[in-house]
C-alpha cells in the first residue's frame, strides 16, 4: 500500500507491504537510518521518534497508522552537519560508547527537556526508563542530560 | 494483508461488519510485536487510532466512561482523581509505551498481566461492546474476560470502552516486577474501598489464568471493619491478626503458576505482601482529615 507522511517537515511516500512498521518504513523505504532497529518489541527505545508530537517506539507503530501524519526523527533534530546541543552534550560527557542506543536516547531527552527544562534526577530516570544502553551504565548519560539541560536553559 | 484506516466509529463498525476477520489495532504495543516476529499474519487489520469517538473520558450520573482508545499517558494527565487507575497507568511500560498503549488494548488482549484490568475488576466495571448489526451491549468485566487472552467479543464487535459506578473511598494499585519500568507484572493488586456500601474490593493480576477477585478476603475485611466500628469511625484500628488473616485470604485467592517471571510460591507471597500494604495504605488514608 502507498503510505504517505510528513517526515521532518517534508512529505514522503513509498509503496510498502501493509504490515511494515514505521521503523522499517523510515529505514528501508526512506533511507533514514538514524532510528535503530534492535528489539522490535518496544523494550529498548532505540527506534524512538515523535508521531504527531508524541514520543513513540516506531517499531510498535504500523507505518499505515502514520499515513497522513507528522513524524519527526533524530535526523530532524540536527541542523545540517551541526550537532544538536543534546548530541554535543552526549559526546562531551562520554555518554556515547558503541552509539547504537544514542539516537533513541537523544530523542527521548529532547522530548523530556521540551516539557521540563530543569528536570529532577527522578524525572530524568523516569523519562529515560524506556531506553536501554548496554555500554555506559547510564551515569554518563545522566551527566549528559544535566549538561544539555543547563546549556539549553542558558541559551533560552 | 490489507490495512483499513477508518476515520469514525461508524466506519470502523461497518468494516467489522463486512470484514469480521479484520484484527483491531490501537496502540500496537501487543499486536505489533506479534507482527514484527512473524507470529501473526492477519488477512486484514483495522486501525482504530483515528477513531476519535473511542478516545473520550466522560462522567455522568455518578458513572465514569473510559473510552477504549484512551492511552495510559492520557489517564496519567487527566484522571488524577482515580488514584488506583492512575497508579496502574503510570506503571505500564515506559513513556513511549504509555503514549500509545490503550485501555481497550488491555481489554482486547485480555492478558492476566494487563495492568489496567485489576483496577477495572475492583471497580466492578462493565465492558461496552458495539456492532453495526446489534448495536451496543454491556458485559461485566468477568463475563467479558472468559479465559487467558480470551474474551466474549463477537467477530463483528468493537470494544467501545469501560464503565463503572464512581466509588467514594481510598484505593491503590501496586505490582511486583524486576524493575520500576518496562515490567510485565509478576503479581498485581488493586484494592478499593467503597465507603457508601461498606465494602472493600480486591482484584489480582498475573497470578491466575485471568484477573481474580479475592472475595473471601473482601468479606472478611469488610465484616471486620463493621464489627470493630471502623466504618463509622476510621480512627478505630484493626488488630494485627485481622490484617494477617486478610493477607492470607488474598494469597489464598491466587491461582499462580511457575513461569519464567516467577514461581507460584513467590507470586503467592507477593500477593500477601501487596495485600498487607494496600489495606494499610487504605486504612491510613481513611484516617486523614477530609480537608487533606
Amino acid at each position: 500500500m502507498v503510505v504517505r507522511m510528513r517526515v521532518n517537515g517534508d512529505w514522503r511516500e513509498a509503496d510498502v507491504w501493509p504490515g511494515t512498521s514505521l521503523l522499517m518504513f523510515l529505514r528501508d523505504a526512506l533511507g533514514l537510518y538514524g532510528s535503530k532497529n534492535a528489539c522490535e518489541q518496544g523494550e529498548c527505545g532505540s527506534c524512538s521518534v515523535w508521531l504527531d508530537g508524541a514520543l513513540a517506539c516506531s517499531c510498535l507503530v504500523l507505518a499505515a497508522q502514520a499515513h497522513q501524519r507528522e513524524v519527526r526523527t533524530i535526523e530532524g533534530l540536527t541542523n545540517g552537519d551541526r550537532l544538536h546541543p543534546i548530541q554535543g552534550a552526549f559526546v562531551e560527557a562520554g555518554a556515547v560508547q558503541c552509539g547504537f542506543c544514542t539516537p533513541g536516547f537523544v530523542v527521548a531527552v529532547a522530548d523530556l527537556l521540551n516539557k521540563d527544562a530543569n528536570p529532577s534526577p527522578a524525572t530524568v530516570r523516569e523519562a529515560l526508563s524506556g531506553n536501554l544502553c548496554r555500554c555506559t551504565g547510564y551515569q554518563k548519560i545522566l551527566d549528559a542530560v544535566n549538561l544539555a539541560a543547563a546549556r539549553l536553559r542558558a541559551d533560552a | 494483508m490489507e490495512v483499513l484506516l477508518p476515520e469514525s466509529l461508524d466506519e470502523a463498525l461497518a468494516i467489522k461488519a463486512d470484514r469480521q476477520e479484520a484484527i483491531p489495532l490501537a496502540g500496537g504495543t501487543d499486536l505489533m510485536v506479534d507482527l514484527n516476529f512473524g507470529r501473526l499474519r492477519p488477512s486484514a487489520i483495522v486501525d482504530l487510532s483515528r477513531v476519535s469517538e473511542l478516545a473520550i473520558i466522560r462522567q455522568e450520573n455518578g458513572h465514569v466512561f473510559l473510552g477504549a482508545g484512551v492511552t495510559y499517558a492520557t489517564i496519567g494527565r487527566e484522571m488524577p482523581a482515580f488514584k488506583p487507575l492512575l497508579q496502574a497507568a503510570r506503571s505500564v511500560g515506559s513513556p513511549q509505551i504509555r503514549n500509545r498503549g490503550t485501555v481497550g488494548g488491555n481489554l482486547g488482549t485480555a492478558s492476566p498481566a494487563g495492568d489496567a484490568l485489576p483496577v477495572l475488576a475492583a471497580y466492578d466495571a462493565d465492558v461496552i461492546l458495539r456492532s453495526r448489526a446489534r448495536g451496543e451491549r454491556s458485559l461485566s468485566w468477568h463475563a467479558f474476560i472468559t479465559g487467558p487472552k480470551k474474551t466474549a467479543i463477537a467477530p463483528d464487535e468493537l470494544i467501545i470502552g469501560a464503565r463503572w459506578r464512581r466509588l467514594r473511598g481510598p484505593g491503590s494499585f501496586s505490582k511486583i516486577g524486576t524493575r520500576n519500568a518496562m515490567v510485565i507484572s509478576v503479581a498485581g493488586l488493586c484494592l478499593v474501598v467503597d465507603e457508601e456500601n461498606g465494602r472493600v474490593k480486591v482484584a489480582l493480576g498475573s497470578v491466575g489464568p485471568t484477573i481474580l477477585r479475592a472475595t473471601q478476603a473482601e468479606e472478611q475485611i469488610s465484616a471486620a471493619l463493621g464489627t470493630s466500628g471502623s466504618w463509622q469511625d476510621p480512627a478505630v484500628s484493626l488488630p494485627d491478626p485481622v490484617i494477617d488473616e486478610f493477607a492470607e485470604l488474598v494469597a489464598g485467592a491466587a491461582q499462580p503458576l511457575d513461569d519464567v517471571r516467577g514461581t507460584a510460591a513467590y507470586r503467592r507471597h507477593g500477593c500477601r505482601v501487596l495485600a498487607r500494604r494496600a489495606i494499610s495504605w487504605a486504612l491510613n488514608e481513611r484516617r486523614l482529615p477530609a480537608w487533606l
